[in-house]
């Protein structure tokens, strides 16, 4: 992942004059008091924030509605009231793939690999084109792991086999941000290590991510903002620095020690 | 000479035209999750205007080709005005399909009359082929035979190999998460169901070659679709063509051998598959 494929990404990404840091700094995506309902729990009440290119982690307990969240964004549930502003257009309402082709790619909790496509299918049938900066070569160049297991079924890979994939998947679409959901769930601990890899260059070549997730020290790791979710209400919004050294903040939104 | 080979062949070439009319709704039904109950009209539409346009113009070859093109165009008007913005409701969809399953029939009773009708096809292929120990066997049937063989051959590279296909097994296995990819999984849904009404209305060409076409085949060829692809298992080609030649044969067989019985033998294969294997021969698990 630090071969030189990332290199010439972070040198695409400043050649085609995509806005750097400084620029995209409060502009990649706002989200302004969304609400969504299952039926009638409130399961997403007033969720306000706005995030740049820095990662931003989003940490809460099961059943918080941090998932809610990411499918609300992502067209999979409907959204009662809100606006969710992505590069300063709302995005809220759209069908899935048209919120994927403004330039949102999502790495879903649970992976959701395709079962009945090999890995290679997986990959071809984004089309990435040939000149992006994420195309199939470059996808196999960064995870030598899926060009072994190519031929192999989605549902034959091991656990982080198949959240390599689902992160390639994403990028196959050459997003602007890209949305992961849970990525270290149920993944032994090398492994976490190894996204966690993946995740920093990610981060260094420029790209926005927006990070759900319930394992507090890989959130804190990898991202600068943490913004923690109690019963659908963002309770919290802090340094990554200070949720990693606070313990009583832990306690207090996470209930752990 | 022995009868069951005979039996055997026969139960083949039925499970030919069921797999022509069932291979489309096995797409539908899996890609979709949505019960189109006009199958069977597609079916019997396509085999009455091919039965029309092999009439007029004396080929048998063109009204292959109308029978498929009318149903297929059947299906995209079904699709695109009558339940494209239902889709999430399969209630609706259902409702919908039902509606145009009942007016097709009677629009159908009152244009084409309520007797039999045959399509004609050509002088050269009404004659009878030896086969070893069978006998004389009517050369039609294993054209036809052939045709599903190669149809069938077709479907599954395109399904297998091809990005398209690639696309269309991923909406099968988990059709919101397709579209985050970037898919427009509606397009790919209004060419399938397109691609799946145009095979039925072939199914009735062929169907309308080797016997006669009927008011009421819509019905029963819906039914029968619906078993093959609940045998099979939704959403599955290769499991289309095992559940076509399960049900043909099944249902040949049991004409000879029970003859009182034989459409109830062939809902007792769908029982029996449904007890050992609920999601069907190919299906897999929801």
């Amino acid at each position: 992942m630090k071969s030189a494929r990332v290199k010439s990404f972070v040198t695409f990404t400043s050649e085609v004059g995509m806005p750097n840091n400084s620029a995209l700094s409060q502009s990649t995506l706002e989200v302004k008091d969304l609400n969504v309902y299952y039926g009638r729990v409130h399961v997403l009440q007033d969720v306000s924030f706005a995030m740049g290119a820095e990662p931003l982690g989003v940490l809460g307990r099961n059943g918080m509605g941090k998932s809610t969240l990411v499918k609300a964004l992502m067209g999979f549930v409907p959204a009662n009231s809100g606006q969710a502003l992505f590069q300063g257009k709302e995005i809220l309402g759209l069908p899935s793939y048209k919120v994927n082709r403004r330039g949102i790619a999502y790495v879903p909790q649970g992976r959701r690999i395709f079962r009945s496509l090999s890995v290679h299918e997986h990959l071809t049938m984004v089309g990435a084109p040939k000149d992006a900066p994420w195309n199939i070569e470059a996808i196999y160049e960064t995870f030598p792991r899926l060009a072994e297991r190519k031929k192999n079924g989605g549902a034959d890979l091991s656990g982080g086999e198949q959240q390599m994939l689902a992160i390639a998947r994403a990028l196959l679409s050459n997003p602007r941000l890209l949305i992961m959901d849970e990525p270290s769930e149920g993944l032994a601990p090398t492994i976490v290590d190894h996204i966690a890899e993946v995740f920093r260059s990610l981060v260094a070549a420029n790209q926005a991510v927006l990070l759900i997730e319930q394992n507090l020290r890989f959130a804190t790791e990898l991202c600068d903002r943490i913004l923690f979710m109690v019963n659908g209400q963002i309770a919290a919004d802090l340094p990554a620095k200070t949720v990693a050294s606070d313990s009583s903040v832990q306690q207090k939104f996470l209930g752990v020690v | 000479m022995d009868i069951w080979p005979l039996i055997l062949l026969n139960g083949l070439t039925l499970g030919a035209v069921y797999f022509v009319a069932s291979s489309g709704l096995t797409l539908i039904f899996g890609l979709m999750r949505v019960i189109t109950l006009a199958h069977g009209t597609s079916f019997l539409f396509g085999g009455y205007l091919g039965y029309v346009a092999a009439s007029v113009t004396g080929n048998w070859i063109v009204g292959l080709v109308a029978g498929l093109v009318a149903a297929g165009l059947l299906g995209l008007f079904t699709h695109q005005v009558l339940i494209r913005r239902f889709q999430d409701d399969d209630m609706r969809v259902a409702l919908i399909t039902l509606g145009v399953a009942v007016i097709g029939t009677d629009l159908m009773l009152a244009v084409f009359g309520g007797t039999a009708t045959q399509v004609p096809f050509p002088q050269e292929f009404q004659v009878a082929l030896q086969i070893p120990g069978i006998g004389d066997y009517p050369l039609i049937r294993l054209i036809i035979l052939a045709i599903a063989v190669v149809l069938g051959l077709a479907i599954y590279l395109v399904i297998a190999r091809t990005r398209f296909g690639s696309i269309v097994r991923a909406g099968v296995d988990d059709a919101p998460m397709t579209s985050a990819t970037g898919v427009n999984v509606r397009v790919v849904f209004a060419v399938i169901f397109a691609v799946g009404s145009a095979l039925a209305g072939l199914a009735g060409v062929i169907s309308g070659t080797l016997f006669p076409l009927l008011p009421g085949q819509d019905g029963s060829y819906l039914l029968f679709s619906l078993v093959v692809v609940i045998v099979g298992g939704m959403g599955s080609i290769p499991g289309a063509a095992i559940g076509s030649v399960l049900v043909g044969v099944v249902s040949q067989f049991a004409l000879v051998v029970a003859p009182t019985y034989a459409f109830v033998l062939t809902f007792a294969l769908m029982v029996i598959v449904l007890a050992v294997r609920p999601q069907g021969i190919m299906g897999r698990p929801a």
